[in-house]
């Protein structure tokens, strides 16, 4: 695995980073389950890409910070990330949590952004679309619920000691403090996703039981240079459970937008 | 020592059948198992229950609040409160609690406590209580601010309780322009504040901080528990300048008492274990939402084999000392035992709990206030004495 690992302190902030591969920044956004392993699809986009992989404040390796409120406190967050790495012409991936902070922040500030890729991304409530209640699941439940292939939910690891253990139930903590409620979105990002100025991917997979992918055309509307792409026979995670399908969509959209 | 009748007034027609499709009697289990036919009839017969307490010679009676179950029918327990404050005559009415970081705005509470307060010319106790888990879910109160939220919320209804308004209150979850409470509470400078808790040392750390000296409330835990956190709170106060009193202590449990010991198990087994096994039933996703508790206390509960959920028998629980039964000189034995041993001042008594219908939760109070309460409050008014 060709990625190096660092600490940076970000706005006061100790924030654990995953970083590799050369060409056009790529910067990650991660979902409620954190960024503890450089994966495969990392790797995949690093042969193309510098991928950069922060885990969120309050998640995994990094600090919870005391200004940690909400999603938007995480938008910000981001600008000043891609002002320390002085990132210009950044390709913004983000997943699930990770998507809303994405474009939360790119209705803040677009300038820096090159483009927008928003893997079924929380943040924007469609009346009449019930989402899963993950904090009711148990962990085999979340497992299932999140795959639509149950042979891959059925081999996805559980923590293997108590420092594992503890970092799934920080991620957690965060993830309810960012998402309980108003659940899993901000009443007031629909009124300005407008702003969003650069090209933008909506991936969805067609089976995803925590934010079904009857929310992906709010979403296609909402942003005016955008397009929706449901993959089929795949869960909440496509970058997991559709590696390869995900990287090369991921890849031709930038390629298309560059 | 004190005596209180605590009612959890539980949906006690529930089909006990429901958890061959339901997980829980809480938060998911339709409400098309209420009848309200039947609810009305339960709400009646709970409170003749308590208004008998009254008659009885208990000091106290308490209700509680919990949200979306059939395990208690009390969401607005201060309901209650009114209902008992005005058909009472001398016993305290204890609100265990209102959940504090579930308010969207605490003054609510400050406002209702203040009337029965008056209504009741100082009867009234205060309970402030963060919920259990499950509350957050029913009424989608982020369980990660609930601390913050339970500070914030007991701050502005102590202050909107003794500081002469308007005044204005500038936190970080509630903000007011003006806080000027009408009525003022009837007790000076407030009611009686106490703590129920399922046993935490940051709840004891702040409950027995000398600027507040609450009566902390253990609640059905084994008894090997209670010892601990009583102690643990009176440690706390000695390392904090003072000697806490039994006032400062206070023990929640079921009990019940039958002319044998034989004959009150007979009568109390399938009720207790309907409590115990139906009612109580959650998942642990459901009981402790994340932030609920502590990483750290979250972590022990991981790594505990998992005691939430598993079948529960009338001898396991009297075994922990989490229900007393028996014949009045086993009840009156092993709660003078425990007194004794841990010195609380406040004993709540569950003397209804799950399906125990109605003639045995009469019956159970008649022989609980007639055999075991005088001989107690004898005994605990001769030491105590002594001791000051």
């Amino acid at each position: 695995m060709s990625h190096q690992e660092s600490v940076e302190t970000i706005n006061g902030c100790r924030t654990r980073v995953m970083r590799g591969g050369s060409g056009e920044p790529l910067l990650f956004l991660h979902g409620a389950a954190g960024a503890g392993a450089w994966l495969p699809f990392m790797e995949a986009l690093s042969k193309s890409y510098d991928v950069i992989v922060p885990e969120h404040p309050g998640f995994g390796g990094s600090d919870t910070p005391d200004w940690l409120d909400n999603i938007g406190d995480l938008a910000y967050f981001y600008l000043d990330v891609i002002d320390h790495f002085g990132l210009e012409g950044v390709h913004l991936v983000g997943t699930s949590i990770g998507g809303w902070i994405a474009a939360e922040l790119a209705t803040r500030n677009s300038s820096t952004l090159k483009s927008l890729t928003l893997v079924a991304p929380a943040g924007v409530q469609v009346n009449g679309v019930v989402k899963g209640d993950m904090f009711m699941w148990s962990p085999d439940e979340l497992m299932q619920n999140l795959f639509h292939n149950q042979d891959i939910a059925a081999a996805m690891p559980a923590p293997k000691d108590d420092d594992e253990m503890m970092v799934v139930l920080k991620n957690r903590l965060m993830t309810a403090k960012l998402g309980w409620s108003p659940r899993f979105h901000n009443p007031d990002l629909p009124k300005w996703l407008h702003r969003i100025s650069v090209p933008t991917l909506i991936i969805w997979g067609d089976d995803d039981k925590l934010l079904p992918a009857a929310m992906g055309p709010a979403y296609r509307d909402l942003i005016p240079n955008s397009t929706l792409d449901i993959i089929s026979e795949c869960g909440h995670l496509p970058h997991v459970e559709k590696m390869q399908e995900f990287t090369s969509k991921v890849t031709s959209f930038i390629e298309g937008a560059a | 020592m004190k005596f209180y009748m605590m009612h959890l007034m539980p949906y006690a027609d529930l089909d006990l059948d429901y958890d061959q499709k339901y997980n829980s009697a809480w938060i998911t289990l339709p409400n098309s198992y209420y009848d309200p036919k039947k609810g009305a009839k339960l709400y009646n017969r709970y409170l003749d229950e308590l208004e008998y307490a009254d008659q009885l010679g208990f000091d106290g009676v308490c209700v509680n609040e919990h949200h979306q179950n059939a395990y208690g029918l009390m969401p607005q327990p201060g309901v209650m409160a009114g209902a008992l404050a005005r058909r009472t005559k001398k016993v305290k009415i204890a609100i265990l609690g209102r959940a504090l970081p579930l308010l969207n705005n605490p003054v609510t509470v400050a406002e209702e406590f203040a009337m029965v307060d008056n209504i009741t010319e100082g009867r009234l106790i205060a309970g402030f209580v963060r919920g259990i888990g499950a509350e957050y879910h029913a009424w989608s109160s982020n369980p990660a601010n609930s601390h913050d939220r339970f500070h914030e919320a007991h701050d502005l209804i102590v202050r909107a309780w003794t500081e002469t308004g308007p005044f204005a209150f500038e936190g970080k979850h509630y903000e007011f322009q003006y806080v000027n409470l009408w009525p003022r509470p009837y007790q000076e400078p407030h009611p009686p504040v106490w703590i129920p808790s399922q046993g935490s040392s940051e709840t004891i750390d702040w409950a027995s901080h000398p600027d507040r000296r609450y009566t902390y409330l253990q609640t059905f835990t084994p008894v090997t528990m209670l010892a601990k956190y009583m102690a643990m709170y009176k440690e706390r106060a000695l390392e904090q300048g003072y000697e806490a009193t039994e006032d400062q202590l206070g023990w929640s449990v079921p009990v019940y008492v039958a002319e044998t010991d034989e004959i009150a198990r007979r009568e109390a087994k399938d009720h207790i274990e309907n409590f115990l096994n139906k009612f109580l039933r959650m998942p642990k996703e459901m009981l402790l939402p994340p932030g609920y508790l502590s990483l750290r206390s979250m972590m022990g509960v991981m790594k505990a084999k998992s005691a939430i959920g598993g079948k529960q028998t009338i001898d396991d629980v009297i075994d922990k000392g989490m229900f007393i039964c028996g014949s009045p000189e086993t009840v009156r034995s092993r709660l003078e035992q425990y007194q004794t041993e841990i010195g609380f001042g406040h004993l709540l008594t569950l003397l209804q709990f799950g399906t125990l219908p109605a003639e045995l939760t009469r019956k159970n109070m008649e022989i609980y206030a007639s055999e075991v309460m005088p001989y107690l409050r004898e005994k605990s008014s001769a030491e105590p004495a002594m001791a000051d």
